[in-house]
């Protein structure tokens, strides 16, 4: 099926920048080596890590903050944002996913980045889409579908497929 | 911060959103990091997903900051009215109404 094969050329594709050094470097670069970070310090997000986030956050037209990685989610909530991507359809090529439990952090700062408690996050085109609970009502009433089209990152449907939708 | 259950992130949701229902369900398998809810108010009225979720984060920062997982659904008493009876926090993202991966 269409969106299976997406789904799953999705997920091969996917880890890759994920685990592409050019992107990653400069966060794990910026990691303290320092003891637990207190809660009042962690809200404070350097401009080392902004500028990290930055480039994480521009690293493909959609970007995903997940715990685990698309081909192995580590929670619930990663694997059902993955799940939506890949049955929206989502191109391998406009792609990128980062693993914050690899990065203490981008956790953290992602949080911080965003203004937004919770980890999966989206991001489309440098603008936060949400987290699962927005995705998952997104996908259901066909916003998403409709904003991935507008924004043309979805794989193009075959001629077949393509009227079927219609 | 006293530990957070039920009973208190509904009063919470209650007093600081002005929610008219609220339903808060436990969805850790019994560790109470973890917790799904139906927010209702009015005060969600002319907003969209994100903004209502966002006023949500922003009421309870300190309680979702302390707990693993949380989920919210977020709807106006005029949307709650359409689906009242089938209205429920969401389960979306669990796995049997528990969430995986707390120990993360």
């Amino acid at each position: 099926m269409f969106s299976r094969s997406v789904a799953s050329s999705l997920l091969r594709q996917a880890a890759r920048p994920a685990a592409r050094p050019a992107v990653r470097a400069p966060l794990a670069a910026f990691r303290m080596p320092v003891a637990p970070l207190t809660p009042f310090q962690m809200r404070l997000l350097s401009d080392a890590t902004r500028g990290a986030i930055d480039k994480a956050v521009a690293s493909a037209p959609v970007v995903l903050f997940m715990k685990g990685t698309p081909e192995t989610p580590q929670c619930g909530f990663s694997r059902a944002v993955i799940q939506i991507l890949g049955i929206q359809g989502v191109s391998p090529d406009k792609f990128a996913a980062f693993n914050v439990l690899e990065d203490p952090e981008l956790r953290e700062g992602i949080k911080e980045y965003s203004d937004w408690p919770t980890i999966p996050q989206l991001y489309l085109n440098k603008e936060f889409v949400g987290g699962c609970d927005i995705l998952v009502s997104m996908h259901q009433n066909g916003d998403l579908a409709k904003l991935f089209e507008e924004n043309k990152v979805l794989v193009e449907a075959e001629e077949g497929e393509k009227k079927e939708q219609q | 911060m006293a530990s957070i259950t039920e009973a208190s992130l509904r009063e919470a949701i209650t007093q600081r959103l002005g929610a008219i229902h609220v339903e808060v369900t436990d969805m850790s398998g019994g560790c109470g990091q973890a917790f799904t809810s139906l927010i209702v108010s009015p005060q969600f009225q002319d907003l969209k997903s994100l903004k209502r979720h966002r006023l949500v984060n922003t009421a309870l920062k300190e309680e979702i900051a302390a707990i693993h997982a949380w989920t919210a659904k977020c709807q106006t008493p005029a949307e709650w009215d359409k689906e009242r009876d089938t209205a429920a926090p969401s389960l979306d993202g669990t796995v049997g109404g528990h969430v995986e991966g707390t120990n993360q």
